[in-house]
């Protein structure tokens, strides 16, 4: 990476559909690709002439293509979720820290996404089914408002069905037709009768969910060094120079997104931070 | 909360007192539990399966407001006045649940004041957790993430 505020041209070439306001765009490089990202980290996503804003990597492919799930709330983000295939964007990164599932070999794997932080967690799933072997317990809890707000929605029937990976998708809201689990997603992780000296977690989605659902694994007596959740903040540089994305003592998109309970706990605590 | 919770803190006698009350039985996928507004006489210890617990709301049918699992206990309208169901209850798939005599354990609590407690306790924490869970829902969290 050496022009980091420069983006590099890539070429929307595939673009899925997942929700009413979500999709996933597949990018492969222009000219040249990028260095490689690992789970857990971000690129800024530039749409010409409207703007740039971070994206988590959803999917990280061998030859260079990246998947990022974009989420239409926003001017930016509303230019790049309608961004058709053809189309090129601009691309810096990698940025930030990973979630590291390396680290959760040899122990069981629990990850908790809510909504769209189910996106950042993808890349995770995806590299522990590669090395099924090399985990436990793998199992992912996901909740959304409704069935239909769930991303990659085929993948955890596919994931479940294959037996390597317990999965629990939870509803607030469910319609006609859901017979799935309904409720907040710290309800089937308090039910995991979890051994907590083998327990490593990763937690995404609003901070909200993540604090309840530290908790939850706090009081199954899980050590906070081994639960790691993804900040969110408002993310400019990506390379710690504007300062946009302080949070405490921490430079999030330098520090962060992913970092350890230990760490995210206090400071989550502390209101407006 | 699970069942060993629902034991921790009984002695072997208490845990045996505790168990006379109860009964196993088995559900057929859709099979109801239990209705709303019918008298709260039970509560149940899911071993196998899942529960839904919902509402008749006019227009939409049974709407289903929670689902709980294996674990999980159902049912607490039993220790407090009128002893009516404020939900509905339907087995989704095969479900195995040990079932408590409500009458039985309140007589039981009545005659073992510290069992009273130490039961009492257990299904605050049930209480509390499923609160905690339905104000989290009711932040829409996922709407604005």
């Amino acid at each position: 990476m050496t022009e980091p505020m420069l983006p590099v041209g890539y070429r929307v070439i595939g673009r899925t559909i997942e929700t009413h306001d979500a999709v996933t765009l597949g990018l492969e490089p222009v000219d040249r690709s990028l260095d490689r990202f690992r789970p857990g980290q971000f690129a800024m996503l530039y749409a010409y002439g409207v703007g740039e804003i971070p994206i988590s990597i959803s999917g990280i492919g061998d030859d260079g293509t990246l998947l990022h799930t974009v989420r239409s709330v926003g001017a930016v983000s509303r230019a790049l979720h309608e961004a058709q295939p053809g189309a090129v964007i601009g691309v810096r990164g990698p940025f930030g820290t990973t979630w590291a599932p390396e680290d959760a070999v040899g122990n069981d794997l629990v990850v908790v996404a809510g909504g769209v932080g189910l996106a950042p967690l993808r890349p995770v799933l995806l590299a522990a089914l590669a090395e099924r072997s090399a985990y436990h317990r793998v199992v992912l809890i996901a909740g959304a408002r409704t069935p239909d707000d769930f991303l990659f929605r085929a993948e955890p029937d596919v994931w479940a069905a294959s037996g390597d990976l317990d999965v629990v998708l939870t509803v607030d809201r469910p319609a006609a037709g859901w017979d799935g689990p309904v409720g907040f997603v710290t309800e089937p992780l308090a039910r995991l009768q979890l051994d907590p000296e083998r327990t490593v977690a990763f937690l995404c989605g609003p901070e909200p969910m993540m604090r309840f659902s530290a908790r939850v694994l706090l009081r199954d007596q899980v050590p906070a060094e081994r639960i790691r959740v993804s900040l969110e903040r408002s993310m400019k540089c990506g390379i710690a120079l504007c300062g946009h994305c302080q949070l405490g003592p921490l430079l999030v998109c330098r520090d962060g997104p992913v970092v350890s309970h230990t760490v995210a706990g206090p400071l989550l605590a502390v209101p407006e931070l | 909360m699970s069942s060993a919770g629902l034991y921790d803190g009984l002695s072997a006698h208490e845990r045996e007192a505790l168990l006379r009350t109860s009964h196993e039985e088995f559900y057929d996928d859709g099979e109801r539990l239990f209705d709303e507004g019918g008298y709260a006489g039970f509560c149940w210890l899911i071993r196998h399966g899942r529960v839904a617990l919902d509402s008749t709301v006019p227009g939409r049918g049974q709407v289903v407001v929670q689902t709980l699992g294996p674990g999980d206990l159902l049912g607490w309208s039993w220790l407090i006045p009128p002893y009516r169901w404020h939900f509905g209850a339907r087995a989704v798939g095969t479900v195995e649940a040990t079932v408590f005599d409500g009458e039985q354990l309140k007589a039981l609590a009545d005659q073992d004041p510290r069992l009273g407690y130490v039961l009492t306790r257990h299904l605050l924490g049930v209480v509390l957790d499923r609160l905690q869970s339905t104000r989290a829902r009711l932040l829409d969290l996922y709407s604005h993430d």
